[in-house]
């Protein structure tokens, strides 16, 4: 296991924040931090003085297609791609096949993922099937390790299912109810962002307000069943932004949010030239929201950067633009795309990309933040954010290549992970 | 050329020895018969391919079928398709020449140029003194303001006229109710107007469009005689206009409902010189891209 010579050791959970030698040993464990540390016979000394390590990064929003839709992806492949993107935890999304509603396909993607480097934790849904009808067994699939509920892909449509889905998750400690928020009556058919631009393209579009109401909507419910954590997926819009920073102002704590890259990168005008790796759901937005969404980063109101990674085939996209499947892969673009148009766009510091990149994913999961210090089992992210790269989807573990960001050049690069000791380098 | 082409009833051999794949994957026999008879006009070799008897209907994906058709040596493919966009995939990743015969909701470009030539030539021939050569384009469309009617969210056409027209230099507007209006059409320097009274008064044509009666399930708009009520054009609103209002319609038109008889066969009505130009169009069309 390696030494890193004067790495920078960030973890604003412990208050960290200074360089030093880091040694982890041959079990994974921290072994020592300190100055000018003694390299063991046989360890591989890096020097870390342009790197940061920080507590691992956790990608809370994925799609790893397994079980139903290997073609696309698999846990393997899924993690594979995590680790070569700095993540060393994903939560992985229920639209599967069949959908993660029972415990047996808890145990199933526990079972495959079971001595990756990378941790993953199965969402479940809210409703069986992911029908938005019935309770999921949120009790089983609790104590089979989830934690986060949700019909991702499908908005939960009744208010009344809502409700009793927070209200009967409030039994458990930690439990949060997320949502992909879509008023599905105001989206039928629809391809793309509703604006100019989906007027000038002649495409079906997807107002910003069927969002927003699902949102609001949602955000009530929460308050009323008493302030229970109720987590917004892949947040697009100003409205959004607005809702919840309104709701942190009414003194609502359990109100969080997430942003995909993506979103905060692309505007729906990326379709013309894109295509159909322009087309996700939500779909991308206009400049207006982007700019809301830049300055919910500034002051805070944003709490996770999740990728939403969404790989398909090849066939499947390239196909008339109305029928082509919703969705772009992420993992290995987030820490890139997030350092250049973040941090080094002085939106956020350092640590706070530490924040909405590891420690509040994880804290919104109920999963322990790993700290940085002797002794602890190393779980760490290495990456260098002033490196410049270019983006190369052949060096991609996922098994999917629909991504706009091929041959863009970003500053800020993964180098590699430690966990559950394993140490994985970065190949992008 | 157009007059001596179509008059004559014999090919000029422009694209002599040349196919032409006439892709229909939406149906339409109307547009389809427009180019075939061009093309036939200009010596080439049309072959019709619709979605039901294509392989598309079993399965196989518009690329496949695209490429498999190239593969047979064809010069140009025109495509029709309900999917906007579908002409700029292919050309992507296709070599032949692609022409546009309406993608979705989006474009109808020759039916665009169509309304087009249809409109100069009206107005060439009243604003040019006789035994003079033709004013240019730019002359005759400066200041002229045409109005498209109907439903301007679903309609290829109208995107493709706004281009058309304001590229000429004239000022475009479209009436429609608010439901059947696309987002941010202002924001292609259109205007807007909910009223026909308004729209007729701000007009030298109108092009009114087809009103289609599958759209009620949505609730666009309460029914087709509320529709016919607010925006149909009827003789008797024409009776108080005194200037010279030239009325589009791209067809097949709904008699007594965007349109009655009396002002379909009536003396400001172009429908059939429209008609007429489309086949001219999309020989020009076909020329300028294929002939040598």
């Amino acid at each position: 296991m390696p030494l890193f010579r004067n790495i920078r050791l960030l973890n604003p959970a412990q208050s960290l924040d200074r360089r030093a030698d880091l040694l982890v040993d041959e079990s994974g464990t921290i072994a020592a931090i300190g100055d000018d540390l003694i390299a063991p016979e046989g360890t591989p000394v890096y020097d870390g003085s342009a790197w940061v390590a920080a507590p691992g990064f956790y990608d809370m929003h994925v799609h790893l297609r397994e079980p139903g839709a290997t073609h696309k992806e698999t846990i393997a492949s899924g993690c594979a791609s995590a680790a070569n993107g700095g993540f060393t935890g994903v939560c992985c999304m229920p639209n599967t096949t069949p959908a993660i509603d029972a415990v047996e396909v808890v145990h199933s993607i526990l079972w495959r993922s079971e001595g990756l480097a990378v941790d993953v934790l199965p969402s479940a849904a809210t409703t069986k099937g992911r029908k938005g009808e019935e309770l999921a067994p949120m009790g089983a699939l609790y104590d089979a390790g989830v934690r986060l509920f949700t019909d991702d892909g499908d908005c939960v449509r009744s208010a009344e299912v809502m409700r009793r889905a927070f209200e009967y998750a409030s039994m458990f400690e930690g439990a949060v109810i997320s949502q992909h928020c879509e008023e599905h009556a105001m989206t039928r058919g629809f391809a793309m962002n509703e604006g100019v631009t989906s007027t000038r393209l002649g495409l079906a579009g997807y107002p910003d307000i069927a969002e927003n109401l699902i949102i609001a909507r949602d955000v009530m419910i929460a308050e009323f069943c008493g302030d229970r954590p109720y987590h917004v997926s892949h947040m697009s819009t100003r409205g959004g932004v607005d809702l919840v920073r309104r709701s942190r102002e009414r003194g609502a704590r359990a109100v969080t949010c997430e942003v995909t890259p993506h979103h905060f990168v692309l505007t729906d005008e990326a379709v013309e030239a894109h295509g159909t790796n322009a087309k996700m759901n939500p779909p991308l937005r206009t400049q207006s929201d982007v700019d809301a969404i830049l300055e919910g980063f500034r002051d805070g109101t944003i709490d996770v950067i999740a990728t939403d990674h969404a790989p398909h085939a090849l066939s499947e996209k390239e196909v008339e633009f109305q029928n082509a499947p919703n969705g772009i892969i992420g993992l290995e673009t987030s820490i890139g795309l997030a350092c250049t148009y973040l941090l080094h766009r002085g939106l956020i510091t350092l640590a706070r990309l530490v924040e909405l990149m590891s420690i509040n994913p994880r804290r919104i999961l109920s999963q322990h933040v790993p700290l940085i210090a002797p002794g602890v089992r190393a779980n760490l992210t290495i990456l260098a954010p002033d490196q410049p790269w270019t983006v190369d989807v052949g060096r991609f573990k996922t098994m999917s290549v629909n991504t706009p960001f091929n041959g863009w050049e970003l500053t800020g690069k993964p180098i590699g992970i430690v966990n559950n000791g394993q140490t994985v380098w970065s190949d992008l | 050329m157009r007059d001596e082409v179509l008059r004559a009833r014999r090919p000029v051999d422009l694209l002599a020895g040349r196919t032409v794949v006439n892709l229909f994957v939406e149906n339409s026999t109307r547009t389809r018969s427009s180019f075939e008879l061009a093309e036939r006009r200009l010596g080439a070799n049309p072959v019709n391919f619709s979605a039901e008897a294509s392989s598309i209907a079993k399965g196989e994906s518009l690329l496949d079928t695209v490429r498999n058709i190239e593969a047979m040596h064809v010069d140009a493919i025109v495509i029709r398709h309900s999917a906007a966009l579908v002409p700029w995939f292919l050309a992507e990743r296709c070599t032949s020449v692609f022409i546009n015969a309406g993608d979705g909701r989006h474009e109808h470009p020759t039916q665009g140029l169509l309304d087009a030539l249809t409109l100069y030539e009206v107005w060439a021939r009243r604003d040019t003194a006789a035994s003079r050569p033709l004013l240019p384009p730019e002359e005759i469309f400066a200041g002229k303001r045409i109005t498209i009617v109907g439903d301007i969210l679903h309609g290829r056409v109208a995107l493709s006229n706004v281009y058309a027209l304001q590229k000429l230099g004239a000022e475009v507007a479209v009436c429609a109710p608010p439901t059947l209006m696309p987002r941010g059409i202002e924001e292609l320097g259109v205007r807007r107007f909910h009223r026909l009274d308004e729209a007729i008064e701000f007009s030298d044509a109108l092009n009114m469009l087809r009103i289609q009666r599958e759209r009620q399930d949505r609730a666009f708009f309460p029914s087709m005689g509320e529709y016919s009520g607010l925006f149909g054009l009827n003789h008797r609103m024409l009776r108080t206009v005194r200037k010279h209002l030239v009325i589009l319609h791209p067809g097949p038109i709904n008699r007594g409902i965007e349109l009655d008889s009396e002002t379909a066969d009536g003396p400001r009505s172009v429908i059939l010189g429209q008609v007429e130009n489309g086949v001219a169009i999309r020989m020009a069309v076909l020329a300028m891209l294929l002939a040598s």
